[in-house]
């Protein structure tokens, strides 16, 4: 699993280090029971410091993606993929919404977007 | 937590300058960087937790020990580091070693020896000999090598290169991050401690004006520049500092979360450096 910190970036570095790992897990590189770095150890490689990595592994727990074990460590918590999926979905009508009215006032239409993301996919 | 220092309303009242109402407690295994301008408090404060002046107030607790009463005790328990080392300039490090280990009871000199040869110190090169650098690397593996729980160092990268200063922090993450200690370190480079800071206290004209986890006050502030005429005058509640030029503003806000939502796109922010923080908090007249 690769962790990037970017220092000058706008999202804090807490955030920054649970995203990967939520990226990892639901990318299937993390798998259930797998465990994490010690936060020590994280800290450590990421230069960054030890109440940020712990505030991230918190964070992580508190929203069911990893379990953590007293003495023994974090570990990654069974996933409800159907669940996981339904919340990513939603999230992304709520964002495309966004995108629609953002562009409404200059008069790109939902054709537009459609040709944008075709483009985009045949790109990647 | 398990708090390795306690120091419960410090004040120390000299007849030019006066320590006011310093409250601090260090968590165990973490670095706290102790900040502040020359003259601002850092070492009264220091001495005062080394039990070498008499505050005026307050109470300290070092390791679950009151300072003044347990003086030697906590002492064999400190590694601490000086500004200048006080170190005989006519002796070689192998005699000055040897006159300083038998005053702890808990010398090892086996990870002495380990230090000298990672740190590559020649022990029987005099003190007077030795770079800056070297000076101060010296006085680390002392303060190492008595199996010390809290270290206390005062400006330890000051006059360094960053070559030697960048060997110093990671000898001084090893101790937090793979010993479990607790290190304060008092400085006014804060480079260093954008790097490796846990929590900060910034002290400016003897009081405590800010402090919390480092990530956390590089969260809240931020540098917001962008043009004058978006600024309306209550917004000034939300900046530490402001400069105007004809070309735009910049300013430190303490509170980037309400900032944005009032102040529109168009506005630049930016992560600040704790230098950054420091100088927008030490030119802002005195509450």
């Amino acid at each position: 699993m690769n962790i990037i910190i970017k220092n000058s970036a706008e999202v804090p570095i807490y955030e920054q280090i649970m995203n990967q790992i939520k990226a990892a897990i639901l990318s299937g590189e993390l798998k259930e029971g797998d465990l994490l770095p010690s936060v020590r150890g994280l800290a450590r490689d990421l230069n960054v410091s030890v109440i940020t990595t712990r505030k991230a592994y918190d964070c992580l727990e508190a929203e069911g993606f990893t379990i953590n074990m007293m003495g023994k460590g974090s570990f990654v918590a069974p996933q409800n993929m159907e669940l996981l999926r339904e919340t990513r979905l939603m999230e992304i009508e709520k964002r495309l919404t966004d995108i629609l009215d953002y562009g409404k006032p200059v008069g790109i239409s939902g054709a537009d977007l459609k040709n944008i993301i075709d483009v985009l996919i045949r790109e990647e | 937590m398990n708090v390795v220092l306690e120091i419960n309303n410090l004040c120390k009242n000299y007849a030019d300058f006066s320590l006011q109402n310093i409250n601090m407690s260090l968590e165990k295994g973490t670095l706290t960087g102790f900040i502040g301008p020359n003259g601002a408090g850092k070492t009264t404060t220091i001495k005062s937790i080394l039990n070498m002046i008499q505050p005026d107030q307050g109470k300290i607790t070092v390791l679950g020990l009151d300072s003044v009463h347990n003086d030697l005790a906590i002492k064999s328990k400190l590694g601490v580091v000086l500004d200048d080392g006080h170190f005989y300039e006519d002796l070689t490090l192998q005699k000055m070693t040897r006159l300083i280990a038998p005053m702890y009871s808990t010398w090892d000199n086996q990870a002495y020896h380990a230090y000298l040869d990672k740190l590559e110190l020649p022990e029987d090169k005099k003190i007077k000999h030795l770079s800056r650098g070297m000076r101060m690397k010296y006085a680390l593996v002392l303060a190492l090598s008595h199996g010390a729980e809290l270290f206390i160092l005062d400006e330890p990268t000051a006059g360094l290169d960053p070559l030697v200063r960048s060997e110093l922090i990671e000898i001084l993450k090893d101790i937090v991050l793979a010993d479990n200690k607790t290190v304060l370190m008092a400085t006014h480079i804060t480079s260093d401690l954008d790097k490796i800071a846990d929590y900060l206290f910034f002290i400016v004209n003897g009081q405590i004006i800010l402090h919390g986890p480092k990530d956390e006050i590089k969260d809240q502030h931020a540098i917001v520049k962008g043009d004058p005429a978006l600024l309306l005058p209550d917004h000034a509640d939300h900046f530490v500092g402001l400069n105007k030029s004809s070309y735009g503003f910049e300013g430190l806000t303490d509170n980037k979360a309400a900032l944005k939502k009032v102040l529109p796109s168009q506005t630049v922010y930016e992560v600040p450096s704790i230098e950054d923080i420091l100088n927008y908090y030490a030119r802002r007249p005195s509450c």
